[in-house]
């Protein structure tokens, strides 16, 4: 196990590498001034230009400025924003609020969408279970942003039951909705592919073996079925983890959360090229090490899968 | 935009369905091979039938959109701003006067083909690389597939803007550079999925009988790729692309809205719905219309996939 996880760990390091260094030339080789409009009505003076140029080494070669980012990125060091700020306390400011957003809507996905392919996948046919099938076709059909100005118009603004906006402190309970609309595609998800793994799996030789061997039906769907239909929701709650940070930016803007999201739209859109690039960073280890995590899960779930 | 992983996880490498064996209990006297079978078994799904035909409303939409409206959808009447829908525009009147109904129906074309041409692109890059990389296996998968890691790790809307955002100010106001752009970014960041499951498939098809046989024959590797192993490994990926296509158009959609996908001389329903959320507290209509026809559109091409799925894989039944 310990082999194979060191095994995992260098092999993400190509990865790494390649996903940052993609990201660093897109932002920063971009043909156009980085300092256009940076300096009001104006141009900028030449002895600003000349300094900002000389201190973000911007007339490097890129793989040079890259390899000087990667050194202060080990350090600990995400670089400053061009007006001097500290991107590190700006990303730990915000990281926090869509971590928790993250994983409410990881919650209620598993939970909701779990429960409902569960249900469903035990017993198909009938009208509950064309009512999840057709609820979760819905879900998939309906864009992230219209579900959320729905919910925000309809629950927040007529009916008055949610704050339509979060405030900056973002307790737990303002962001029940927003997560709510974050989870509802990858609800969707879950359930369908609960639902397709356990009918799968329901007519396989080892539960009728278990039912045979007079198990009781509860420990029959808890530990045989459960944990065999487990492998491809796992994978995909895992992966998602990372997704739902990365998508965030839809959910944060509709309902004013002051997370990573907003944080990085706003920084592409005035050309902050740092912030853009530590925010990513971030994001694809969060990604990478989740998918090393669900690898490592399958072996607890399923112990045919030898790891090493 | 997340449903590549569940499409892909979800769907398993279909088997090849013998065509030559003897006396199978079909109704036709001819054994069937797996697409005509798939295609006999489709055409009594209520879900194959009620999507096919919404799609075929849509793609007569967006090619002939002259014979739903005969009004432009750029020319705006300023002293109409917001017009609540009449009998002479049924959807009423957006933010600078335009009509919605032709706005929506003269949407459909760009919606539909950067949904199109952006799977298209999506099956030609993912297809062909992992047919390679399964096919080859050993070092030039490894470093195909960790090629695919890099582009599968962004996550799909963040790198779409970042890439979106750098060539924007390339493509300047040119409608066919706005939409290309659009195309290339999503299927920039969509190959990987499609990769993962060719190969997938490619590798399992690898080392069948039929394969070695063609080997042993001498057929040349582009041969037995093309000939042998594309025709059996195709079913997955097209399945694949129809739920994708759906996806697709719900991307340009979400990145629109975010204002940096299409944009103005463009008409599609993202831009429509970016365009409704200034007003959206006034004239909801606005978004609810090309949102509905956006909804509709998706749910199409999902329930499609859905059903093509359920009739490729054998095991469902």
């Amino acid at each position: 196990m310990g082999r194979y996880v060191l095994r995992r760990l260098l092999q993400l390091v190509p990865v790494f590498l390649g996903t940052t260094f993609l990201i660093y030339v897109l932002v920063w080789a971009i043909p156009g001034d980085p300092f256009a409009g940076k300096c009001g009505d104006r141009p900028c003076p030449d002895a600003y230009i000349a300094e900002m140029r000389d201190k973000f080494n911007l007339d490097d070669n890129i793989f040079s400025q890259y390899l000087q980012y990667l050194g202060n990125l080990l350090t600990g060091d995400f670089g400053e924003t061009f007006s001097g700020l500290q991107v590190g306390e700006l990303i730990a400011d915000a990281y926090p609020t869509t971590i928790r957003l993250a994983l409410l809507a990881l919650l209620i996905e598993a939970v909701i969408g779990l429960a409902a392919g569960i249900y469903t996948g035990l017993r198909g046919g009938g009208f509950l279970d064309n009512l999840v099938l057709v609820s979760t076709l819905f879900l998939i059909a309906v864009p992230v942003f219209v579900t959320g100005f729905l919910v925000q118009t309809f629950l927040g603004l007529r009916w008055g039951i949610i704050s339509p906006t979060v405030s900056s402190a973002a307790p737990w309970s303002q962001l029940v909705a927003p997560a709510f609309v974050l989870a509802s595609l990858s609800m969707a998800y879950v359930a369908r592919l609960t639902r397709t793994s356990i009918a799968e799996n329901r007519r396989a030789d080892y539960v009728r073996t278990a039912v045979a061997k007079g198990l009781s039906p509860r420990r029959v769907l808890g530990v045989h079925l459960l944990r065999n239909s487990a492998i491809p929701v796992v994978t995909f709650l895992g992966t998602d983890l990372g997704a739902l940070m990365g998508g965030a930016i839809v959910t944060e803007g509709i309902f004013n959360i002051r997370g990573v999201g907003g944080l990085v739209f706003g920084a592409i859109v005035t050309k902050e090229g740092v912030t853009v690039t530590g925010v990513v960073v971030l994001l694809v280890i969060v990604y990478l090490l989740m998918n090393l995590l669900v690898d490592v899960l399958y072996a607890v779930l399923d112990p045919r899968i030898r790891l090493d | 935009m997340t449903d590549p992983q569940a499409v892909a996880t979800a769907n398993a490498a279909t088997p090849l369905v013998d065509a030559g064996a003897p006396g199978a209990p079909t109704t036709l006297d001819k054994p069937r091979s797996l697409a005509s079978d798939a295609w006999h078994d489709l055409r009594r799904r209520p879900l194959f039938i009620v999507s096919a035909v919404l799609i075929t409303a849509l793609l007569v939409i967006a090619a002939f959109p002259q014979l739903f409206t005969s009004v432009d959808p750029s020319v705006g009447d300023l002293s109409k701003a917001r017009d609540a829908p009449s009998p002479d525009a049924i959807f009423g009147y957006d933010a600078l006067g335009r009509d919605v109904f032709a706005r929506a129906i003269y949407g459909a074309r760009v919606s539909i083909v950067v949904g199109v041409l952006a799977t298209a692109l999506t099956i030609l890059i993912g297809g062909s690389l992992g047919l390679v990389a399964g096919f080859y296996g050993g070092r030039a998968d490894s470093v195909l597939s960790r090629f695919a890691d890099i582009f599968f790790g962004l996550p799909f809307v963040l790198g779409a803007i970042v890439i979106l955002s750098t060539f924007r100010d390339v493509v300047g106001g040119d409608p066919v550079g706005i939409t290309s752009i659009v195309i290339v970014s999503m299927a920039a960041l969509g190959w990987p999925v499609t990769m993962r499951i060719m190969r997938s498939a490619a590798i399992a098809a690898r080392n069948q009988d039929y394969v070695r046989a063609a080997r042993g024959l001498g057929a040349s590797p582009m041969r037995l790729i093309v000939r042998h192993m594309l025709p059996n490994c195709a079913a997955p990926v097209l399945v694949y692309a129809t739920i994708a296509l759906g996806a697709y158009i719900g991307a340009e959609a979400t990145l629109s809205y975010l204002g940096i996908g299409l944009r103005d001389p463009v008409v599609s329903w993202g831009v429509m719905i970016s365009e409704a959320q200034t007003s959206l507290r006034v004239a909801p209509t606005l978004l609810v219309f090309p949102g509905a026809f956006l909804v509709v559109t998706v749910l199409a091409f999902v329930m499609l996939g859905d059903a093509v799925r359920d009739a490729f894989d054998p095991k469902g039944r």
